[in-house]
């Protein structure tokens, strides 16, 4: 993720992830076990609806001034999440035509989750992507935001709130063997742009990583042991050597991690992905613009 | 004039003997056949009104011992099935067994813990209470409050099946099954090959929408595989008690509806969120809490199709 966040549990992600590359398994093991003990129990944390937003900007944006975004960026979710693991979430740029200013990145904040930053995008400078679409876990009733960093140095914040959901879902694997088979799969799919023709250059597509993202904050209840965080943590994505998009992803992205997005193609022939793991894997897949593909 | 005291005094006593009436009192249960009884839950979600009593729980009595399935939605649930069972034999409990991972199933073994008594499940189950049970204690906390909540304790099984099993309770034969991934990745069903009875836990819903927590494609294929089960009835996970194999036709069409939706969708390129507004609609006027949790399968199940 590469930003640092004072709260005690994503400071024990972040450091588990600091160990990854030179630790042993069972030291990585360990080490995440001790970590996340010390920390205490974050789902507990998580029950509380107290207003964490201070705090948020403090540790995520060094305290910078918000900004109101309802100009800047749209966020749309379902007002519940039907499935607590997979929350739908569109963000959409609202710049006017004429506007001299550019999106430099969005982040998407979600308060009330065990690791509230759920994911940084970059978007690439000439790639004018408006429209960014994923998919996250919700533990809780919660402000969701998107925090807009645009050309002027400034941050603009706008917010929806996302009611959790009953019954017995949860932020956790459905089908937790499926996942692990699916483990780096990728696939590109370019969707057809209605009302804009094809010499507009508008484009939209989406990239699928085949991910369990397991979030690492579940304890065993035999053994008192906390699972190993294990997750998506940088994409890329070009199309040929011009960026489109980036993701700092944290563990609040849904299992299979799903990007859908609009761009405007450059002309280019090619697409291309890679995308990071916290154990250090690394997936690369490159597709034809034009065809969807796995 | 009696003291207020005095007054504040009885009324404390009065709803203590009420608190503990209603933690000593009976699950309502049925004899669905020799020796097998059942708890038919409501048709709802989990609340403190309910006391998470949602779910069909049930036990079979054996020649030496008692084999109980699921245990309920909390731990005073749990203690009221075992009340039941002790208003009909004194034979020990030999199995806890649990159809799945799922609170209103689960919460009430805490109940049952004692030595001789073996808790059963697949072989996922521990894997599914480890990531998930946390997660449930805090949620229903809200619906349920912590009067409830606070006594449950995760209790996870010991014997494991993968494959099927086969249960000795004197006299009586269960055969245990577990199935791959389909209302969720830890199903088991139960057959009391005796009665030719059937606990299918939540791989079969009647009356209340069939939720979905595991794979829609792997549920179906299991259902073409339950039917042809040797069983006369099924007790399904919710719903009512029914004639089998007759009892999965709902259950059936309501999930190729909604995969062919959702497969129509993803053709179409149409993002998750149209799936649940528009999938499987034309089943709602036949289930119950169908606005519950068809969007939420909704959701679920194009997430795993468009892997197809």
């Amino acid at each position: 993720m590469g930003i640092a966040c004072a709260l005690p549990y994503i400071a024990c992600v972040a450091s588990i992830r600091a160990k990854v590359v030179t630790m042993s398994g069972y030291l990585f093991r360990l080490f995440g076990v001790v970590g996340l003990l010390l920390c205490g129990a974050p789902m507990a944390l998580a029950a509380e609806t107290r207003d964490l937003w201070p705090g948020l900007v403090q540790d995520i944006f060094n305290g910078r001034p918000m900004n109101d975004g309802s100009d800047v960026i749209g966020i749309e979710m379902p007002s519940r999440a039907e499935d607590a693991a997979i929350v739908p979430v569109t963000l959409r740029t609202k710049l006017a035509a004429g506007d001299s200013r550019q999106v430099l990145s969005i982040t998407l904040v979600i308060d009330q989750n065990p690791a509230p930053m759920a994911a940084k995008f970059q978007l690439g400078p000439n790639a004018n992507v408006s429209e960014i679409s994923t998919r996250v876990r919700v533990n809780n009733y919660t402000d969701v935001r998107a925090v807009a960093e645009l050309s002027d140095g400034k941050l603009y914040m706008t917010k929806t709130y996302v009611k959790a959901s009953g019954g017995c879902s949860a932020p956790a694997a459905k089908n937790a063997d499926e996942a692990k088979a699916r483990l780096g799969q990728m696939r590109y799919r370019q969707f057809a742009k209605t009302g804009e023709g094809p010499a507009s250059g508008a484009r939209e597509a989406q990239i699928m990583i085949g991910h369990p993202n397991n979030s690492g904050l579940q304890m065993d209840q035999v053994t008192h042991l906390y699972v190993p965080a294990f997750f998506i943590n940088e994409l890329r994505l070009w199309q040929d050597d011009s960026l489109v998009l980036t993701m700092e992803g944290g563990i609040s992205i849904s299992e299979d991690p799903n990007i859908r997005f609009t761009y405007v193609s450059n002309g280019a022939k090619r697409f291309r992905a890679e995308a990071k793991d916290t154990e250090g894997h690394v997936f690369q897949r490159e597709w034809k613009v034009e065809d969807s593909g796995t | 004039m009696a003291h207020p005291a005095w007054i504040l005094a009885a009324l404390a006593m009065i709803a203590t003997i009420t608190a503990s009436f209603a933690q000593q009192q009976e699950l309502p249960v049925n004899s669905i056949a020799n020796g097998v009884f059942v708890h038919n839950g409501q048709t709802a979600q989990m609340t403190r009104e309910n006391a998470g009593a949602i779910a069909n729980v049930g036990f079979i009595v054996g020649q030496d011992a008692v084999a109980v399935i699921d245990t309920g939605g909390s731990l005073r649930g749990g203690r009221q099935l075992l009340a039941a069972i002790r208003a009909r034999t004194d034979k020990p409990i030999r199995y806890v067994i649990n159809t799945h991972g799922h609170p209103d199933h689960v919460f009430g073994n805490g109940a049952f813990v004692q030595d001789g008594t073996t808790f059963v499940g697949h072989a996922n189950l521990p894997r599914a209470l480890a990531a998930r049970g946390q997660f449930y204690l805090d949620a229903f906390r809200r619906t349920m409050g912590d009067q409830l909540i606070d006594e449950i304790r995760i209790v996870p099984p010991t014997l494991l099946v993968s494959g099927t099993l086969q249960l000795d309770l004197g006299g009586r034969i269960l055969i245990v099954r577990a199935w791959p991934a389909a209302h969720s990745d830890c199903d088991l069903t139960v057959l009391d090959d005796e009665t030719g009875t059937l606990f299918a836990g939540d791989l079969v819903f009647l009356a209340h929408t069939p939720v979905l927590d595991g794979s829609i494609r792997g549920w179906l294929s299991v259902i073409g595989e339950l039917g042809a089960l040797p069983a006369e009835r099924v007790v399904p996970g919710h719903g009512p008690v029914s004639r089998w194999p007759a009892a999965l036709a709902d259950q059936r069409r309501y999930l190729e509806t909604l995969a062919s939706d959702v497969r129509g969708l993803i053709a179409r390129g149409e993002p998750i969120g149209a799936a649940a507004d528009t999938a499987a609609n034309s089943e709602r006027s036949r289930w119950e809490l169908f606005d519950d949790f068809n969007a939420r399968n909704a959701t679920a199940a194009f997430s795993e199709i468009e892997w197809e």
